[in-house]
């Protein structure tokens, strides 16, 4: 929120800089996010009393003789129509700073520095100023805005600096609101603030004016949605003379960045800046019936607003009308049909409480937002409520641009707008904080933020005033205590009262832990990706159309569409991943993600959907295949302390001869595969890629599960290398199963050679297996191994046809 | 039968082919192989003369064994000074043809990383852990009353604007906040409490700053007699060992629904030590979390004695924490799996 320095010493003695005002802002609450000098591009610019003008034959320019005092006296050459001797003009000096204006002398193109020039062979020591070239218009200065000099008064000082006589030396102080102080979202209530922390008075903005007689009989007002409006008050203006706000207003009014429209108008704007009383005029002649009626709207009823947009209405809104017709969406805009005009005479003041949250929805609802809006979301209180009514009819006297008439009308729910009495334990206060703040210091921050304290022993009575809503027990006053006395008192202690808990890792967390390590160890990096993924993902991975991937939860409002579903699966964004890795000129890695996919029980859901922890590896470059890959996968395994078995599978997005499921006792936990070739190519990857994806959530049941020591054989192991011959058909996992099964001695087969070729009969591959045999209670004997080889040799022949390389 | 001068003139004649062949041989294997032809006790020169001693008669045997015994201790005695000479040449050249030029890259075992954000995390938790935290994890799908009105954020409040929501329908959501699981925790235990829980969170906010999906560690304790000044002494020691000693913290007023009184924390600028630079933008602090005294409402929804029970909370972004601790300038990078970015970070 803009507030202005010179506004803010309305209601409240500033005696410290605008930067100290700042830090003590800061340290109670208020980050300050920009403090900025109105006339900061400004400089060097002071006042000229031109004494001698001539005019530059043939030219539009004229050659001055201007007397800056102290500074001396400048032959200037001006081009301003309306320069003239004797008259008073901002003189920027050699090495002024001011703004550099387009051709149109109005659009500012940035900060210039003057330096001594040279027009028509006529050197010129500086620059007669317009009110544009200061950064200055007709609402902030009366006449700034002339495209010509801006004329100063005739009492102003030659050589004395412009910026104070302009309000150039103002400052502007962004102020960051916390959303449960709306009170605070406006100048005067940053000014209590400011009073506060100063401990200043705080000057009230004057409330008083004289109703007459006049009355607008019969007129009354109706709220039958009172639960969200909780109060309405309306007041009757007359005689209304539309015309220009005064220049002060004018100025404030710039300064906070609104536009001056007319009297009557700017009053209202000027207190929601002042007050932070969203208000609203309606022209009263326009409105029929003589009466307002605050009413939910009714179904497809329409409105156009003050900017000429339609709007189709439903319950949620809440509308005010006349007799007939919706004059205003309430608290966001009034209407065209009863806009005030500058023929209007007959004004109907509005001050109201709408519901916050009524507003917020309605405004996006519909798409039309305004100060007002903004304002009344944030929440508004009544006690502002009625004094913004006062205040605004004060203004139409000050302003003399109209009658008060004693028609008043106030329909509320009774709601306090006095201070709400709160006593809180003095000790309770403390303990919040863990110090112990001095009486004395409680008494009076509390006493500064008008909350009339009165201590008595361990008990304090306090009086909140009624825009204090934020005020509800004693840690709230702990706040305001501590805010106020200063956070560095907060002496840092260790819960010297907590019991001792044990702290830590629990299992799952140790364990992902543990594989996320060890993945690393295998030259892994582990990433992350967002939750949310693209739809497109399905068609990228050629999903059949009832594929269990497709059914996502959907967002309802993403980002955009790339960020529209939640993941139910992670091998997409791993292979964008890669993709992106590979058009980076980075052409060999490995990746893991250890994240969540997400899987509904029904769309749109009605219950907590299923949060499937599960990794997926991603490798890719020349160097690497689908073995690499299938090593890391029983990296996962062997840091579980189990197995994985392999079975050829097929998924849409991988190689159809390269791709496995992946088991666990039999169940399927996962999958590894090449990537296609089509989708390689689609997503520009130069190198092949290969993933793989292993539900993690169907591991947890055999998480902590400790390897248990196997005692040393306490005999010589033996080891046969066998060399088969088989159809090419016949897998490694087949042979190795059929071997195992043989015999119990039987600890170990490896495959470590495999051969298909010419010494081979066609369609014959020959593999060969290492078989070690351990041995139990007693030495093994050469004719043992003997027959366990031979019982391999019948099996494997018998079950698949393999026999022994010759 | 071979009388012992016969023997004598074998034993010269042996001796003397044993010298010029030596002379020949160039390698222990030559001397090996050579050695074998003189010396093996079936078929060697030597070895032979040993059995014909059968038919030597018995007076002379001794004799005979004894020369051809000295023979054999001559033999072998040439045959280790050759093979000693050879030996220690053969192992000079094979140390010379294993010259390499010790300036060429190493063969490296490349050893991936964990994730920066999960390398901070693990630092935090490990931390915590030692201060007696255990580590909650909750969804990242919530409902809009745990999000929200559990944590005194009814629907009309204004501070639900604070926050812009992913829904996925009118009552779940993307948890917003980790905060979300302070209010299952409770539900789920009594105090004492004290748990940290990190997780994603999401905000639809996407610029160099803000990613609409980040990671947060909540912190929360509940116990008796729990004080901001509990806070402040936790926190301290966390920056200490997360920024390094010397790096302190400030607490300023803030607000979030859920803390009363609530506290943004800064810490010393880690970087200048507060002096003011580009990265404290020369304030000599840095924002790093909001933090504040359990709400009443919030203990008291959760069946809390507030008489007897108190507490603090505390949320802080990972990945800020991330950036500023290893510089990165862009959160993007976090999220795109860049190796050239996760392979700097290894801490």
């Amino acid at each position: 929120m803009l507030v202005p320095l010179s506004w803010l010493k309305e209601y409240v003695e500033i005696d410290c800089t605008p930067q100290e005002l700042q830090d003590k802002l800061f340290s109670c609450g208020f980050e300050v996010e920009e403090l900025t000098e109105v006339g900061k591009d400004i400089s060097k610019v002071v006042v000229g009393l031109v004494e001698e003008c001539e005019p530059i034959p043939d030219t539009h320019l004229s050659l001055c003789k201007v007397n800056a005092g102290e500074h001396g006296t400048f032959q200037i050459c001006c081009g301003a129509d309306n320069v003239h001797a004797g008259g008073k003009y901002p003189l920027a000096l050699i090495g002024a700073t001011v703004y550099a204006t387009a051709k149109d002398h109005k659009t500012i193109e940035g900060v210039m520095e003057i330096r001594q020039g040279k027009l028509r062979g006529y050197d010129s020591f500086g620059m007669l100023c317009s009110g544009t070239e200061l950064g200055l218009n007709d609402n902030l200065y009366p006449q700034a805005g002339y495209n010509g000099l801006l004329v100063l008064p005739q009492e102003a000082e030659p050589g004395a600096d412009v910026k104070p006589m302009l309000g150039l030396d103002d400052w502007i102080f962004d102020i960051a609101i916390t959303a449960n102080r709306p009170d605070c979202q406006s100048i005067f209530g940053i000014a209590r603030e400011v009073a506060a922390v100063l401990a200043k008075e705080l000057k009230e903005p004057a409330l008083d004016f004289t109703e007459t007689e006049v009355k607008k009989e019969g007129f009354s007002v109706n709220v039958s949605a009172g639960d969200i409006c909780p109060r309405y008050i309306a007041h009757y203006v007359y005689d209304v003379k539309i015309g220009e706000s005064p220049d002060w207003m004018k100025r404030r009014l710039a300064l906070v960045g609104i536009d001056a429209i007319s009297n009557v108008v700017d009053i209202t704007n000027y207190i929601l800046k002042e007050l932070g009383q969203p208000m609203h005029a309606f022209d009263d002649s326009y409105l029929k019936g003589n009466e307002i009626n605050v009413r939910r709207a009714g179904d497809g009823e329409k409105i156009v607003t003050l900017d000429g947009k339609e709007f189709e209405l439903n319950e949620e809104n809440l509308v005010i009308c006349d007799k007939e017709k919706p004059v205003a969406l309430a608290g966001i805009m009034g209407g065209l049909n009863s806009e005030i005009l500058d023929t209007t005479t007959e004004v109907m003041f509005e001050s109201a409480k709408f519901a916050r949250d009524n507003i917020r929805k309605s405004s996006r609802a519909l798409g039309q937002s305004s100060d007002s809006s903004a304002r009344f979301a944030k929440g508004v209180n009544e006690y502002t409520t009625v004094m913004a009514m006062k205040r605004a009819l004060h203004l139409i006297e000050e302003l003399d641009c109209g009658k008060v008439s004693s028609t008043h009308i106030d329909v509320n729910a009774g709601n306090s707008i006095e201070p709400q009495e709160m006593t809180v334990s003095v000790s309770k206060v403390n303990a919040v904080l863990g110090i112990t703040v001095p009486d004395e210091e409680i008494v009076s921050i509390l006493k500064n933020l008008d909350f009339a304290p009165e201590l008595n022993g361990d008990e304090l009575k306090l009086k909140i005033p009624a825009y204090r809503e934020d005020m509800e027990s004693y840690p709230d006053v702990a706040e305001e205590v501590i805010r106020m006395y200063g956070y560095e008192h907060v002496v840092p202690t260790f819960m010297p009262t907590a019991e001792v808990t044990l702290g830590g890792r629990n299992l799952k967390q140790k364990t992902e832990l543990q594989i996320k390590k060890a993945l690393c160890s295998a030259g892994a990096y582990e990433g992350i990706h967002y939750s949310f993924t693209s739809p497109a993902d399905f068609e990228l991975l050629r999903l059949k159309p009832d594929a269990k991937e497709r059914k996502a939860i959907r967002i309802m409002n993403p980002i955009n569409e790339d960020l529209s579903v939640m993941r139910t699966t992670l091998v997409a964004q791993m292979l964008h991943a890669i993709s992106r890795n590979q058009k980076r000129g980075t052409l060999e890695g490995r990746i893991f993600e250890l994240g969540k996919i997400f899987i509904p029980e029904e769309l749109p859901i009605r219950n907590y959907p299923e949060e499937r922890e599960t990794i997926c590896i991603g490798v890719f470059g020349e160097n690497e295949d689908f073995f690499t890959l299938k090593g890391l996968t029983q990296t996962v395994a062997d840091t579980l302390s189990i197995e994985f078995t392999y079975e050829a599978d097929h998924k849409p997005f991988l190689h159809p001869y390269q791709t496995a499921t992946i088991l666990c006792d039999g169940e399927a936990v996962g999958y590894l595969g090449k990537l296609a070739y089509e989708i390689q190519d689609e997503l520009d990857m130069r190198v092949p890629a290969y993933v793989a994806e292993i539900n993690l959530k169907a591991l947890t049941k055999y998480y902590g599960k400790s390897p248990v020591y196997q005692p040393l054989p306490k005999f010589a192991v033996e080891n046969r290398d066998l060399a088969l011959v088989m159809d090419k058909e016949i897998t490694c996992a087949q042979v190795e199963r059929v071997i195992f099964e043989t015999c119990d001695y039987i600890t170990s087969v490896k495959l470590f050679d495999v051969y298909e070729g010419v010494q081979l009969p066609p369609k014959k591959k020959s593999m060969a297996f290492t078989v070690v045999f351990t041995p139990k209670d007693e030495e093994f004997k050469a004719e043992m191994i003997d027959g366990f080889v031979s019982d391999i040799l019948k099996n494997l022949g018998e079950k698949y046809g393999v026999v022994l390389r010759a | 039968m071979e009388d012992l001068h016969e023997l004598s003139e074998k034993v010269s004649a042996i001796k003397q082919e044993i010298k010029s062949e030596l002379e020949k041989l160039e390698s222990s294997k030559g001397v090996y192989d050579y050695k074998k032809s003189i010396l093996d006790n079936k078929t060697g020169k030597i070895g032979s003369l040993m059995k014909q001693m059968g038919k030597v008669p018995k007076e002379l045997k001794a004799d005979y064994g004894k020369k051809v015994n000295e023979l054999k201790v001559w033999a072998q005695n040439h045959f280790d000074e050759l093979d000693a000479k050879f030996k220690e040449q053969e192992l000079r050249q094979r140390y010379e043809r294993e010259k390499i030029d010790v300036t060429m890259p190493a063969k490296k075992h490349i050893h991936g990383n964990l994730h920066p954000v999960t390398q901070v995390t693990n630092q935090l938790i490990d931390i915590f852990a030692s201060m007696g935290f255990e580590i909650y994890e909750g969804s990242e799908i919530e409902t809009d009353y745990y999000n929200f009105t559990a944590l005194n954020t009814p629907q009309d409040h204004p501070a639900r604007d604070m926050q812009d929501t992913f829904y996925l329908s009118p009552e779940f959501l993307l948890r917003t906040q980790t905060s979300a699981g302070q209010i299952h925790v409770m539900e789920e235990k009594k105090p004492p409490i004290k748990i940290i829980s990190p997780g994603k969170v999401f905000r639809s906010d996407d610029d160099a700053t803000h990613s609409p999906m980040f990671t947060q560690m909540e912190g929360l304790v509940v116990d008796r007699g729990i004080t901001l000044g509990d806070l402040k002494g936790m926190l301290d020691e966390i920056v200490r060992k997360i920024f390094g000693e010397g790096t302190t913290t400030r607490l300023r007023p803030s607000y979030f629904p859920f803390t009363e009184p609530s506290v943004e924390v800064d810490v010393s600028c880690f970087q200048c030590g507060g002096c003011g630079c580009n990265l404290c933008k020369g304030t000599g602090w840095i924002e790093v979390l909001g933090a504040g005294v359990v709400n009443n409402k919030v203990l008291e929804g959760c069946g809390i004695d507030t008489e007897q029970y108190s507490g603090f909370a505390f949320g802080v972004g990972l990945e800020r924490i991330a950036m500023l601790k290893y510089g990165f300038n862009n959160i993007k990078l976090l999220f795109e799996s860049d190796l050239r970015v996760l392979n700097q970070i290894d801490d």
